[in-house]
């Protein structure tokens, strides 16, 4: 009994290092679907966020609705959306065949769908700066443009760091889903190894662990930026 | 220099100004005293548009604030304002907090806004704190700081929002001395201020608001020897 238990052990730890070179690329693919769609998503986030803050329903509303929608459907329905209803929209329409690459698909729904919390992000970091703040700056004479981008935008950019790297944490684990339409990021990688082998659980595992090692280091590193953002005022 | 017409201002249903009409000189320095909740802040914040009256008018060196017509920034750029809490920005020096507006609206060169803002550090007496952030900086050498920075646009009026009300006792004089000589060199201030020092000593006219009007003025002889209201002979002797 106790052999069979280290044959297993064994053989687990094998397939391991088997399949760990294969791991790494698939997590080289997940880091740069993630770091685009994060692009995309601050990109949209401080639009969306911005607008859910102006006082023009024309700004506000379309950006109430976009981040109501997305944060309140599933990604993996949006998903299917943009890589299956879209393409079939699109094909029914122009009467030919349209197809998206998986990894546009993939970078389209996950910039969008991180857009959406990070819009929230920066509304909340902005609307956390103190009222005084904008006012001082408009008694200067400046205009609120001005007053956003000179004083509250970089006052609220220390406060919208440690949430937008929890939020770049939880988008690359979502990313997972990604295998569903068969791109190949990581756990597509440990797919295909386990289909051919059936060594699901070290495969799987190993997933696991891969993810692991990458979200720790991230949100080592944005400790690590908080506390060099906040040595010019620690008082605020 | 500033005109004010029949100003009210609701919040809802609170009626926090229920008619104030008033005419500050150019070089003169007006106290505004009353007890907490008597609108007078809110009457100084009209005044710069920080609050939108409900009515009346405010017209400033000519130009209506209220009038959505004129730019509102443009009228700002005159009228310096100092708050109780400094709001200074707490991500910039002293000198970058002085240099900011200077450059940004008025449009100098870094070079023309440090040169003016060094000299206007060393009117305050803080030269040495130009390249300081805030919150190394006192109570009394932020606010000083917040002066200097209403006065770097040149304004040729200054507001100023109970600008010792946060400080610890021992750092009011250092901020009150400036605005003497503010004063003296023939700025137009308006001032909401709970030191009656100050006004009976600077002020060339003293506002006593109370519920919202202002129920009595004169010098400050007139004000703080012989009221004649009850309301106003009823605060000075709670405060005096």
């Amino acid at each position: 009994m106790g052999l069979k238990i280290l044959e297993i052990l064994q053989s687990y730890l094998g397939h391991m290092i088997k399949v760990f070179p294969q791991l790494i690329r698939g997590a080289g693919v997940t880091i740069q679907i993630t770091s685009l769609s994060v692009f995309v998503g601050i990109i949209i986030g401080l639009f969306m966020g911005l607008g859910k803050l102006s006082k023009k329903a024309i700004f506000r509303i379309p950006s109430v609705m976009y981040v109501d929608f997305i944060r309140g459907t599933p990604l993996f329905v949006q998903i299917l959306i943009v890589y299956f209803g879209i393409p079939g929209l699109v094909s029914q329409i122009t009467q030919s065949s349209f197809r998206l690459e998986p990894l546009v698909a993939a970078v389209v729904v996950c910039g969008m769908n991180s857009g959406a919390y990070v819009a929230e992000i920066v509304r909340a970091g902005i609307k956390s700066i103190e009222r005084g703040q904008m006012e001082a700056a408009r008694s200067l004479g400046m205009n609120e443009r001005q007053a956003m981008r000179y004083i509250i935008l970089p006052q609220a950019f220390k406060r919208i760091v440690p949430p937008l790297g929890n939020e770049f944490v939880a988008l690359l684990k979502d990313t997972s889903i990604l295998a569903t339409i068969g791109v190949s990021e990581l756990t597509r990688h440990g797919q295909l190894y386990a289909s051919v082998t059936y060594a699901t659980f070290p495969t799987y595992m190993g997933v696991a662990l891969v993810y692991l090692a990458m979200t720790l280091t991230i949100s080592r590193f944005v400790a690590w930026t908080e506390r060099r953002l906040g040595v010019s005022d620690r008082g605020d | 220099m500033i005109v004010v017409t029949d100003l009210h201002k609701k919040f809802g249903n609170l009626h926090v100004l229920k008619g104030i009409t008033n005419r500050v000189k150019t070089q003169e320095v007006v106290c505004v005293i009353g007890p907490s909740g008597s609108g007078k802040s809110t009457f100084l914040r009209c005044l710069n548009l920080l609050e939108v009256p409900t009515s009346g008018e405010v017209i400033i060196d000519g130009k209506s604030v209220t009038d959505p017509q004129n730019d509102i920034n443009k009228i700002r750029e005159e009228v310096g304002m100092v708050f109780q809490r400094f709001n200074l920005f707490p991500h910039m020096t002293a000198l970058e907090n002085i240099t900011l507006a200077p450059m940004k609206v008025r449009g100098l060169n870094k070079e023309e806004a440090e040169t003016r803002a060094m000299e206007l550090l060393k009117k305050v007496g803080l030269t040495d704190k130009a390249n300081v952030y805030p919150d190394s900086l006192s109570g009394g050498q932020q606010q000083r700081v917040a002066i200097a920075r209403a006065l770097a646009m040149k304004p040729k009026i200054m507001l100023f929002d109970e600008p010792t009300s946060a400080l610890d006792p021992e750092m009011v004089g250092e901020v009150l001395a400036v605005m003497k000589d503010l004063a003296r060199e023939g700025m137009t201030m308006v001032v909401v201020t709970h030191e009656m020092g100050f006004a009976r000593e600077v002020g060339d006219r003293v506002l006593f608001m109370d519920e919202g009007l202002i129920v009595e003025e004169g010098t400050p002889e007139e004000v703080f020897n012989s009221p004649k209201h009850e309301r106003t002979k009823n605060f000075l002797s709670k405060i005096l």
